[in-house]
């Protein structure tokens, strides 16, 4: 069996919304170098509604893959239905991920949380 | 194209050792221990073996053991020497901190048992000092256990050296020359090496068979009882298939070594060269005194599985001192021995090269590293702050 599922390989290969956002109205950044992982999540929010999103990632295979499914989880999304994602729902978009990179979707959860916090203090 | 740029990890088998495996199988299928003529005949294959084994590092044949490769000669060598000490009241040990873990956690235990371990250290260049050996080295201590060659970054010890101060001091000295033999000239006796491991499959060999040297005198302690096989050392009957076709690829290995090296040499440092034109990029390890196959670099703002990934998509396989390839939380101990901080160290990309490397490969090599490089970086928020001067550049 490989590491990494199809999924997550398609999403490491081909990142969606990668990048960042100017001006965006909430950005959120987790992790640390030391550790060896770092999201960055950026927002643009309309009426409640996540209108667009993107991220900058320094980690793994399955780092960038869980934040890459991560912003197509939440695209298009109320703000509160962003905040219930769980990185459980993130691993399993990605139809799994081995047990010592879950992490790496508890990043993608923390990091899409910091964004909208960022949000709703500036507000 | 495929490139296997991971030697270091394992190689594959030459057709010299795998004749030698089928040969064995097929017609050799004796008991070494029987005493009728198909396990006699196997017992005259296994002592031509050691004979062989034993002459190609000056050594005498009853010098050799046999066992299941890298990390059991390790254990073996290191429990023996503590052993021999302890009875002697002597319970230090000297080795270095980027040794390997079969080597680093065998001490460990050791430690937990009352023995007391000096680690030295290996600087910015990845190799131990003499001086610092020699200073290091005590009344009480039983045993020097410095590796030949680095797993990792390839650097190559002052092994003659530390192997003279260790024979006028009186203290048995063992390598891990796991990377080493097959790859560099090796004279036990022109090197006082009291003890050294070996694993087959570094040097075209089959897995799970390998060699403990133990010189004349020094007593092993038996790591596997049983029966009376290997001088009664290491019980269990021998892996005759094993042993043969590691006997062949050392033959061949030893036989073509100048060859091999001096092609490997060249192709490492064009590799070399043209990986260290990449910004902020920086090679780890001394680039002289080490293996002619090993190219180890780190890359500011990226990590180094994402790195690996992408180049097995390109057909290059290679390895990583990032965490994340182990399932660990620190990167590499040898890059964070050699002063590479945590931020530099997850971001390593190891070559090691086979002498049928082309520069061709090579070539392909250098710009699928650039780009994957260049490609993981355009997204890193770790770059843009190095780039927005957020952030200080440390290579």
């Amino acid at each position: 069996m490989a590491l990494y599922s199809e999924k997550v390989m398609d999403h490491f290969m081909n990142p969606r919304n990668v990048g960042v956002i100017e001006n965006a109205d909430g950005v959120g950044e987790v992790g640390n170098a030391k550790c060896g992982d770092i999201m960055k999540m950026y927002l643009k929010i309309d009426d409640d509604v996540i209108t667009d999103v993107k991220f900058e990632t320094f980690g793994c295979a399955s780092a960038i893959a869980s934040s890459s499914m991560a912003t197509e989880l939440i695209k298009g999304k109320k703000l509160e239905d962003a905040m219930s994602l769980t990185n459980k729902a993130v691993a399993e978009a990605l139809d799994g991920l081995p047990d010592y990179k879950m992490h790496c979707s508890v990043l993608a959860e923390e990091a899409i949380q910091a964004a909208i916090d960022d949000y709703k203090s500036k507000k | 194209m495929n490139i296997y740029a991971d030697n270091a990890a394992t190689t594959k088998m030459s057709e010299a050792a795998i004749l030698a495996m089928t040969e064995c199988m097929e017609n050799t299928y004796g008991n070494p221990s029987s005493l009728y003529r198909i396990g006699q005949r196997a017992k005259e294959k296994l002592e031509k073996a050691r004979e062989e084994i034993a002459a190609l590092i000056n050594a005498e044949p009853k010098e050799i053991i046999f066992t299941s490769g890298g990390s059991e000669s390790d254990n073996q060598a290191i429990l023996s020497a503590a052993m021999i000490g302890k009875k002697r009241g002597k319970k230090h040990i000297v080795s270095s901190e980027f040794e390997h873990h079969a080597v680093l956690h065998t001490l460990k235990k050791l430690e937990k048992n009352g023995y007391e371990i000096t680690l030295l250290p290996v600087h910015e260049n990845g190799i131990v000092r003499t001086d610092e050996l020699e200073a290091a080295i005590r009344d009480d201590t039983c045993l020097v256990t410095i590796m030949t060659a680095n797993n990792e970054i390839g650097t190559i010890q002052p092994i003659a050296e530390i192997g003279s101060i260790c024979r006028q001091k009186g203290v048995i000295f063992h390598t891990d020359a796991v990377q080493a033999v097959g790859h560099i000239a090796i004279d036990v006796k022109a090197e006082n090496i009291d003890m050294l491991s070996a694993s087959a499959h570094k040097f075209h060999g089959p897995k799970g068979v390998g060699f403990l040297y133990c010189r004349k005198g020094i007593i092993l302690s038996n790591l596997i009882e049983g029966g009376a096989q290997e001088r009664g050392k290491r019980a269990g009957t021998e892996n005759l298939p094993g042993i043969l076709g590691m006997t062949a690829a050392l033959k061949e290995a030893v036989r073509d070594m100048d060859k091999h090296n001096e092609h490997k040499v060249s192709i490492r440092d064009h590799l070399i060269a043209g990986l260290s034109e990449i910004p902020h990029s920086a090679l780890n390890g001394d680039a002289e005194k080490r293996l002619s196959g090993n190219v180890n670099f780190s890359f500011e703002g990226i990590e180094g599985e994402s790195i690996l990934m992408l180049l097995d998509q390109k057909g290059i396989s290679a390895s990583s001192g990032s965490a994340c390839t182990s399932g660990a939380l620190d990167p590499s101990h040898v890059l964070l021995s050699i002063g590479r901080i945590h931020d530099v160290a997850h971001g390593s990309l190891r070559l090691s090269i086979g002498e049928d490397i082309t520069v061709g490969e090579a070539d392909y090599i250098i710009s699928n590293v650039k780009e994957v490089v260049e490609y993981l970086r355009s997204f890193s928020p770790v770059w843009r702050d190095l780039m927005t001067g957020k952030r200080e550049f440390i290579l």
